[in-house]
């Protein structure tokens, strides 16, 4: 009667669905073993030591971790600021 | 002969490891292989008792690496098969009593004169584990649907795949198959693609496993259950044959398509 109810308000009442969700995270975060205080910081620095050399809309720079099948990766997406760029000329 | 040794582990304790060893390894020795099994659980011994040779025990591994017997005289041979032998842990001692060196050596011996070494881990990530993925060629992590047992199982794959003992290859064991299908446990694919390494066996619960370890008797040995076929394919598949994987659930027929739509009315 009770997943009736939650299917009545849309919610999933699978709980191997939440279980699924849930180890998704984890797994994610176990794998990796950096906090989230650490990414903010590694952002942070990165936008500090790029910046240096191009400027860059440091407001959308997305980093994230990704994984495929084992392996972790890191992908940074650092936009350049667009007023920068210039157009040549002829 | 160049034997291979396959370690069983699972990080977490109580998911099937210590069945998994001795059904596979009397599964093995049925189809005509040399097998031991040993049991590097030092000080929680316990595949002595679901081998049901408990009562044979005079020497151990501990004794063997320590020098006060020579390999052969700790070998127990199971009776019921041509050739199946156990190495039992000491129950008195630690972990520390062995070395990740003392196992490979005990092991490159025992490859000499037998198909199939089956190590029996302890549960963990300490000493224990690191004496018995020391001598393995092929390592198997076994787990349970669900969270914790999927969790520490992912651990343990990232400790093998850093020593460079990897890929392993996973058992899902003790899968419900009426709960997979009301969605409240994880399926098979689930686990696959969480744990994201090569599935090599399916185990349904099954109550076969209670009543034949009660017994000592490996459920492999009895040719009727479930989770007996199911580790004989495991055994098929080690040893390179393709083998399908069963169907988790047999009640596809008609009546139990009704029975289960008259019982999913009322949810």
């Amino acid at each position: 009667m009770n997943s009736f109810i939650d299917k009545l308000l849309g919610r999933d009442s699978r709980s191997a669905n939440h279980a699924k969700e849930r180890m998704k995270l984890v797994l994610i975060n176990d794998r990796t073993d950096i906090s989230s205080r650490d990414m903010e910081n590694l952002k942070d620095e990165l936008i500090a030591v790029i910046s240096r050399y191009v400027e860059i809309d440091s407001s959308s720079v997305k980093i994230q971790m990704s994984h495929e099948g084992r392996e972790q990766r890191l992908i940074a997406d650092i936009p350049i600021a667009a007023t920068r760029r210039r157009r040549v000329r002829q | 002969m160049a034997g291979l040794v396959v370690t069983v582990t699972s990080g977490k304790g109580g998911v099937g490891k210590t069945t998994a060893v001795a059904n596979l390894g009397a599964a093995l020795a049925k189809q005509g292989n040399k097998v031991v099994c040993v049991d590097a659980d030092i000080g929680l011994r316990n595949l002595d008792v679901v081998l049901g040779l408990e009562n044979r025990i005079v020497y151990d591994l501990v004794d063997i690496v320590e020098g006060r017997c020579r390999l052969r005289q700790a070998m127990i041979r199971d009776k019921r098969m041509p050739e199946l032998y156990l190495i039992p842990a000491a129950q008195t001692r630690d972990k520390s009593a062995v070395s990740p060196s003392d196992m490979v050596r005990v092991c490159e011996e025992l490859r000499l004169e037998h198909d199939w070494i089956l190590v029996d881990s302890p549960a963990g990530i300490e000493r224990g584990f690191r004496n018995a993925i020391a001598p393995a060629d092929i390592i198997v992590v076994i787990t349970n649907p669900e969270i914790a047992a999927v969790r520490d199982a992912d651990r343990i794959i990232g400790l093998i795949e850093a020593e460079e003992k990897g890929p392993a290859l996973l058992i899902i064991n003790r899968i419900k198959p009426d709960m997979v299908r009301r969605g409240d446990m994880l399926s098979a694919d689930d686990v696959v693609e969480l744990l994201a390494v090569e599935l090599i066996g399916m185990i349904p619960e099954d109550q076969n496993i209670i009543t034949s370890t009660n017994r000592g008797m490996p459920v492999t040995l009895d040719g009727h259950s479930k989770a007996g076929q199911a580790f004989t394919n495991i055994s098929m598949r080690l040893q390179g044959r393709e083998v399908p994987f069963m169907a988790m659930d047999n009640g596809d027929g008609f009546f139990n398509k009704l029975a289960r739509m008259i019982r999913s009315g009322d949810s």
